[in-house]
C-alpha cells in the first residue's frame, strides 16, 4: 500500500527496520523478529502483557536488549554483543532517528502545542524560528493550525493525539512507533482519529510499528500484522491472511469479523477479487466492509427474496467455536460463518459441500479506508 | 445574607447535635490563643507614633538590608547546590542513597548552635578548610558576611532539598523518556522538561528556604558573630535590642513579622493558583 519513497534521502533507500528483540525480565522473555520496510506499517497485535510495549521501548532505546540486535537503515542501534565476534553497541534514544507516539501522548504540559511539536526539531539543531515554522506546518497538516497556542490541558483527547503524532513526525523519523495510539479516545473520536492516522501513516516515508490490542486498529492501520502472545510472534501476515485462518483462540476471538477492503461506490463495495458487497451505508472511494460471522446465513438452495448479498460458496472447514460452529467458506469471498449445531446438522455441512451464503446489507458495515 | 437565613432555619435539636465536642473545641481555642496572642501583643505594644522615625534609624535599616541580602544569597546557593542534590536523591541509582538522604536532612533536626560550632571547626582558622584558605589565599571566613551566608545555607538548604526531591518523585519520569526520543540529551531533558515541570515545587522550596534563612539565629551568632552592618542580621538585632531598648526590639520584630506574612501570602497565592 505505502510505496517506499524514491526520494533522495540515503537512509530511506532500502532497508528500513531489521530487528531481533530479546529482552529477559524475570520470568518473562520477549523474543521477536521484526522486519519493516520503509513506508510499511506493521502492527504488533496481542493481549496485555504479551510484550508489545516492551518491544516498542526496546526499539526506542528506553529498554536495553538482552540479546539480538536492532538495525535501522543499516545502522546498528542496539547489539549486546553476546555472540563473541560482535562489538557491543548501544545508541541512546536521543541519537536514534525514531519518533514515538505514547499511549497517553505525554505532551509536555508546560509547553503549548507549537512548542511541543517544535521540541524535536529544536533538539536536533533547527533554529528557533525555523522549528516553530516547521511545527506550525505540522499542526496545519493534522488539522490543528489554529490550536498552536493551546497548552495540552486545553486540548481534547483527539486533538492531543494529533499533536502527539505531529510531534513524533516533525523530526522526520526513519521509524515511527505508536503505542496504543487510539486507546485513550472515546468511540466517536476514535473513528475519526483512526481515519486521520491512517492518512498520515500512508504518506509517512519511514517504517512504522504500531502496538495495539484492538484488532480493528490493527487491521485498518497496518499493512501487516504480527500477532504477539507471551513474548513471541504467533502469527504474521496481512489482514486477510490473519482474519481468514486464526491459528489461536486469541486471534479467533480478536478478529471475530469478516473484513474486506475494496472500492466503494454508493452502497456497493467492489473488492480486489472482483466480488461486490452491498452495504447498509453509502460511501465513496477506498473502503472497508466488515460483518460478523454470525451475520452469515447458510442455505442448501438459493434463497429467494430479501438478502442483497447471496453467493455460492464451498465449505472448506467446520470447527467448533464456543457454543456454535464456525464454517469456513471458499468462493468469491473467503468468509467465516457461525451456525448453530442444529442448523449445521440440518444442512449436513461438510468440507467440499456447496452452499448458498447470504448476508443482509444492513449487517455489513462499510467505512473509509 | 441568605447564608444567615438558612442557618437560622433548622430546628434546635439538629443544631445541638452538630455542635463541636467540647473536648476538641476547648484545646483548639486555647491553642489558637497561644499562637495568636503573642502576635497581637506585639501589635498592641508597638510604638506606632514613633514607628516612621524608628524605621529610618540607620542600625535598623542596615540590619534589614543585611538580612535580605544574606537570606537571598543563601537561597541562591541552596538552589545552585540543592537542586542537583535533590535530583541525585530522586533519580540517581547508586549505593548509599538512603544514607545520603539521612545525612542531608540532619541540619533539619540539628540545633542551629551546634551547626554553627561545626561550621567553625571546618571553616575556622584552625579548621580543615579554614586553615588552608587562610594560608593559601589569606582568606578568613568566620565573623564575616560570608559566614552569615554559609550559616544560613547550612540550616536552610535541607528545606529546599526535601521540597524539590518530593516534586521530582511526584513528576512522571515518562515525560523525560518522551523528551529523549525527541533528541534531548540528559542535561537538556533536565533543563527543558524536568525543571519546568517541577517549577512549583522548586519555588515553594525556595520560599521555605528563604524564610528559614531570614529567621536564622543560632548558627549565625556562633559562626559569624554579631557585628552591626557586617554580620548583625534582623534576628540578632532583635535579640541585642531586647537587652537595652524594648521598643526597638518591637519595631524590628514587626518588620520581620510583616516580611513573613508577605511571603506566606505570596506562597498561598502560588499554591492556590497551581491547584486551579
Amino acid at each position: 500500500m505505502n510505496e517506499p519513497e524514491p526520494a533522495g534521502d540515503r537512509s530511506t533507500a532500502t532497508e528500513g527496520l531489521d530487528a531481533h528483540l530479546v529482552v529477559d525480565r524475570g520470568d518473562f522473555r520477549l523474543d521477536l523478529r521484526l522486519h519493516v520496510a520503509p513506508g510499511e506499517t506493521v502492527a504488533l497485535l496481542g493481549p496485555n502483557g504479551a510484550g508489545k510495549t516492551t518491544a516498542l521501548r526496546a526499539l526506542a532505546g528506553l529498554q536495553i536488549l538482552t540479546d539480538g540486535h536492532i538495525a535501522l537503515n543499516g545502522e546498528n542501534l542496539d547489539q549486546p554483543g553476546t555472540r563473541g565476534a560482535q562489538r557491543p553497541r548501544w545508541v541512546p534514544p536521543e541519537h536514534r532517528r525514531i519518533g514515538v507516539v505514547f499511549q497517553d501522548y505525554l505532551l509536555f504540559p508546560h509547553l503549548n502545542a507549537i512548542d511541543n511539536v517544535a521540541f524535536g526539531p529544536r533538539r536536533r539543531g533547527t533554529g528557533r524560528a525555523e522549528a516553530r515554522a516547521l511545527a506550525a506546518g505540522w499542526l496545519d497538516r493534522v488539522g490543528l493550525g489554529e490550536f498552536g497556542k493551546r497548552r495540552p490541558g486545553q486540548l481534547s483527547g483527539g486533538q492531543a493525539q494529533r499533536v502527539a503524532l505531529a510531534r513524533a513526525l516533525a523530526t522526520d523519523p526513519a521509524l515511527l512507533l505508536l503505542d496504543e495510539p487510539l486507546a485513550a479516545l472515546d468511540a466517536r473520536t476514535r473513528l475519526d482519529t483512526r481515519v486521520e492516522l491512517h492518512r498520515h501513516l500512508a504518506v509517512h516515508a519511514g517504517a512504522a510499528v504500531l502496538v495495539t490490542h484492538d484488532p480493528v486498529d490493527a487491521l485498518m492501520l497496518a499493512d501487516r500484522l504480527v500477532v504477539v502472545e507471551e513474548g513471541r510472534a504467533v502469527q504474521e501476515g496481512d489482514a486477510e491472511a490473519v482474519t481468514a485462518r486464526p491459528r489461536t483462540d486469541y486471534i479467533a476471538r480478536l478478529v471475530g469479523l469478516n473484513l474486506y477492503r475494496g472500492t466503494a461506490s454508493g452502497t456497493t463495495v467492489r473488492l480486489a477479487s472482483g466480488a461486490a458487497l452491498t452495504t447498509g451505508e453509502a460511501l465513496e472511494g477506498e473502503a472497508f466492509a466488515a460483518f460478523s460471522p454470525s451475520a452469515v446465513a447458510l442455505f442448501r438452495e438459493e434463497p429467494d427474496g430479501s438478502p442483497r448479498n447471496t453467493w455460492r460458496a464451498t465449505v472448506s472447514g467446520v470447527h467448533r467455536h464456543g457454543d456454535h460452529l464456525r464454517v469456513q467458506l471458499d468462493g468469491p469471498l473467503r468468509t467465516a460463518a457461525d451456525v448453530t449445531p442444529a442448523a449445521a446438522a440440518h444442512l449436513g455441512l461438510e468440507p467440499g459441500q456447496t452452499v448458498w451464503a447470504a448476508v443482509k446489507a444492513t449487517e455489513i458495515r462499510a467505512y473509509p479506508a | 445574607m441568605p447564608a444567615k437565613q438558612t442557618r437560622q432555619r433548622p430546628p434546635r435539636r439538629t443544631r445541638r447535635r452538630r455542635r463541636i465536642p467540647a473536648a476538641l473545641l476547648v484545646p483548639a481555642v486555647a491553642g489558637l490563643a497561644f499562637l495568636i496572642l503573642p502576635l497581637a501583643g506585639l501589635l498592641a505594644r508597638a510604638p506606632w507614633t514613633e514607628l516612621p522615625s524608628r524605621l529610618a534609624e540607620p542600625d535598623i535599616l542596615a540590619a534589614l538590608r543585611l538580612s535580605l541580602i544574606t537570606a537571598t544569597a543563601a537561597t541562591a546557593l541552596s538552589l545552585l547546590f540543592g537542586v542537583p542534590i535533590a535530583w541525585l536523591l530522586a533519580r540517581g541509582d547508586f549505593p548509599g542513597r538512603g544514607l545520603l538522604r539521612a545525612l542531608v536532612t540532619v541540619p533539619l533536626v540539628l540545633p542551629p548552635v551546634v551547626g554553627g560550632v561545626a561550621l567553625l571547626l571546618v571553616f575556622g582558622r584552625n579548621g580543615i578548610i579554614g586553615a588552608w584558605l587562610y594560608e593559601r589565599f589569606d582568606i578568613t571566613i568566620p565573623f564575616t558576611t560570608t559566614a552569615v551566608i554559609l550559616a544560613m545555607t547550612f540550616v536552610s538548604m535541607p528545606f529546599l532539598i526535601v521540597s524539590v526531591e518530593g516534586a521530582l518523585r511526584g513528576a512522571d519520569a515518562r515525560f523525560e523518556e518522551a523528551a529523549a526520543t525527541l533528541g534531548a540529551g540528559r542535561w537538556t531533558v533536565f533543563t527543558h522538561v524536568t525543571l519546568p515541570m517541577i517549577a512549583p515545587g522548586v519555588l515553594a522550596g525556595a520560599v521555605l528556604c528563604w524564610a528559614r534563612a531570614l529567621g536564622e539565629f543560632g548558627a549565625t551568632i556562633t559562626f559569624a558573630g554579631n557585628f552591626p552592618g557586617r554580620t548583625q542580621t534582623m534576628p540578632l538585632a532583635v535579640y541585642l535590642a531586647l537587652q537595652s531598648d524594648l521598643e526597638a526590639a518591637i519595631v524590628l520584630s514587626l518588620i520581620l513579622l510583616a516580611v513573613s506574612v508577605a511571603v506566606l501570602a505570596s506562597l498561598r497565592d502560588r499554591w492556590t493558583g497551581a491547584v486551579a
